[in-house]
């Protein structure tokens, strides 16, 4: 009798065990249809832009394209490139994300390595500054006021200067330089007579590498990607960023039949000038695209960073 | 008049005053390193701090922020009796409450079941396609979305009318489906984002844990709820703690490039519309920062009282 309730007993576990394993197929079932779902809903979009980036004007907007190019050509991006304004703010974006970032990335090492110091006297207060402006600012207009009194309104500095630091980042490389330099490495070089400075630049500087990576291209992405503050510091045509123009063509459509270059028939501009705001999409995410697979590790990196604080 | 400042703020206890100024001077070139960002900070974000001043006063350029003269509550109460008040209000907590909600919920969804797959190839093909469009700019967003919802010659259009025979509504030009077009373009840019500090949680889970369970009879299903969400419950409090900080600051630079005469009555916020109070139509400056400042002080109210909640249901909170 014992024997058999045991059989019992071993029956039901085995077909609870069944029943798991059913469960947990229909359960992996569901999180693989799930996944393949968000790639499908993210990823077409982008294959679509690409694909009618490489079509005929007639193509596009008789809604042909899909998922491949039509009529496979180049016209979009020759239009592109023969347009002054988008060239001109191409190069102009260039030039703010180059320098922007630079100064940005040299003033938040120049506080992120003093303020991890936990022997620096008022470190505490000062680092207290800065995390306050996370939570409390002065707002849109007041911060407007402050650059026109400054007279930066429509001059390259407008773009760079008010956003040279951003706090978050800085504190990214606090927490970073906090927890990979070991405390023992700087006493060891003041013994031997290594001031601060040179430390900083000797040592700090080259061991903070993975996380510089980081910044620097959180600070690149976001100087490439900025149009705010360009649409309200600027007004001269010949400062506007790319995303100025992009926001002009795009969004506002305000594309003048003379910007493309010369086609005769109106349907054909229509055509073309639908077209070319496709190309230009492409042409404008493709620095960020060029970096983006060598970097997202890095990426990742400084989310995590960021989250031991946070 | 910065050694003041320091010797104010970091008195210690134990040590002599003298020690103390000794620890500041042989501290000179950390303080000389912090010198450039900390004028960066006074100058850029302090200032302005003072420069709210004016929501109280009546600014004109000619008078300048200090001679300016005061008009107390004036500009707030404008506001507040404006017939557009109450519609701003709602459209800017509708779109970012619901925004909270729907990308912190798609977010673990995505890190979960990214932490199930145990291919490595599939999940870093997901990963990629998924956090790819999050930098991408909200210009070009907002433009592939007029693009392919274009009722014409988008394809959005063009698989409507082969599914229904008939021309498609114009989704962004719908003030009933701005709310949704927001929200939703926004999880679809930063859902994989937004997972990956889910995903970091996640990756910090005893494997143990799992076999244990496995051993005690727990299907996967039930392993999620035991064990996954737990584990991330923690990090899920302190970012909406975090995030209730930018509850009325909704991306305006996205809602500017959505706005369109026919969905202003729904896509009209309280940050659009200090840019367009401000700086835009008549540039009423000391209205626009009344109503800015409005907007921040009840972000702060919101971010200490989610706090105070957070620590009182379990001690997850961030100061």
């Amino acid at each position: 009798m014992v024997r058999s309730e045991k059989k019992i007993f071993k029956n039901a576990k085995h077909k609870k065990k069944m029943n798991d394993a059913f469960e947990d197929r229909v359960f992996y079932t569901v999180i693989n249809l799930m996944l393949v779902f968000a790639v499908i809903i993210i990823g077409i979009p982008l294959i679509y832009v690409v694909a009618a980036s490489f079509s005929s004007p007639n193509a596009v907007i008789s809604g042909k394209v899909l998922l491949w190019p039509v009529e496979f050509n180049l016209e979009g991006y020759k239009a592109v490139f023969q347009h002054k304004l988008i060239v001109r703010s191409y190069l102009n974006s260039l030039f703010y994300m180059v320098v922007g970032t630079f100064i940005n990335v040299v003033l938040t090492l120049c506080a992120a390595y003093p303020l991890s110091r936990k022997d620096l006297p008022g470190g505490k207060g000062i680092m207290l500054l800065f995390t306050f402006t996370m939570i409390f600012t002065g707002g849109l207009i007041p911060t407007y006021l402050l650059v026109s009194n400054l007279h930066m309104l429509d001059t390259v500095w407008a773009i760079i200067i008010p956003n040279a630091i951003s706090v978050y980042n800085m504190i990214v490389v606090c927490t970073f330089i906090k927890s990979n330099i070991p405390r023992e490495l700087m006493e060891a070089a003041q013994v031997d007579g290594c001031g601060d400075f040179k430390f900083f630049t000797k040592f700090v500087i080259p061991l903070s590498k993975p996380v510089i990576a980081v910044i620097t291209l959180y600070y690149a992405i976001s100087y490439w990607n900025m149009y705010f503050h360009a649409l309200i510091y600027l007004r001269n045509e010949n400062l506007y960023p790319l995303q100025i123009v992009l926001k002009d063509i795009l969004v506002s459509n305000k594309i003048s039949a003379n910007m493309v270059y010369d086609s005769e028939l109106a349907a054909a501009k229509e055509g073309l000038s639908e077209l070319l705001k496709y190309s230009l999409i492409i042409v404008s995410v493709v620095p960020v695209l060029i970096i983006y697979p060598f970097v997202q590790k890095y990426f990742v990196q400084g989310v995590m960073i960021g989250s031991i604080k946070g | 008049m910065q050694s003041k400042e320091i010797s104010l703020s970091a008195m210690p206890k134990r040590r002599s005053y003298k020690n103390w100024g000794k620890q500041i001077v042989n501290h000179w070139q950390l303080y000389l390193l912090l010198l450039p960002p900390l004028i960066y900070l006074i100058i850029f974000k302090y200032i302005p701090m003072f420069g709210l001043q004016i929501a109280f006063k009546d600014y004109s350029p000619n008078l300048g922020i200090w001679n300016s003269p005061w008009v107390g509550m004036k500009n707030l109460v404008r506001f507040l009796n404006n017939y557009q008040f109450w519609r701003l209000l709602k459209n800017t907590l509708t779109v970012s409450v619901y925004s909270l909600i729907c990308s912190t919920l798609t977010a673990i969804l995505l890190a979960i079941c990214l932490n199930c797959i145990r291919s490595k190839a599939r999940k870093k093909l997901v990963q990629t396609v998924t956090y790819l469009p999050h930098f991408i700019s909200v210009v070009v967003i907002v433009g592939m979305m007029n693009q392919i919802f274009n009722p014409l010659m988008g394809t959005y259009g063009v698989i409507y009318k082969h599914l229904f025979g008939t021309e498609a509504p114009n989704i962004m030009g719908d003030p009933d489906a701005f709310y949704h077009v927001y929200v939703w373009s926004g999880i679809w840019q930063n859902v994989g984002w937004n997972s990956i500090i889910y995903i970091a949680a996640l990756s910090a889970v005893d494997t143990e844990l799992y076999d244990a369970a496995r051993v005690d009879g727990a299907s996967r299903v039930r392993m999620v709820w035991m064990i996954d969400l737990p584990t991330i419950l923690p990090t899920i409090v302190v970012l909406l703690i975090l995030n209730s900080g930018h509850i009325m600051s909704v991306g305006y630079e996205k809602t500017l490039l959505m706005q369109n005469s026919f969905n202003i009555q729904k896509s009209e916020m309280i940050p659009t519309y200090v840019y367009k109070q401000g700086l835009q139509n008549n540039g009423d400056y000391s209205y626009a920062t009344a109503v800015g400042m409005f907007d921040s002080v009840i972000n702060f109210i919101l971010i200490v009282c989610v706090n105070k909640i957070a620590n009182k249901l379990g001690d997850n909170s961030l100061w």
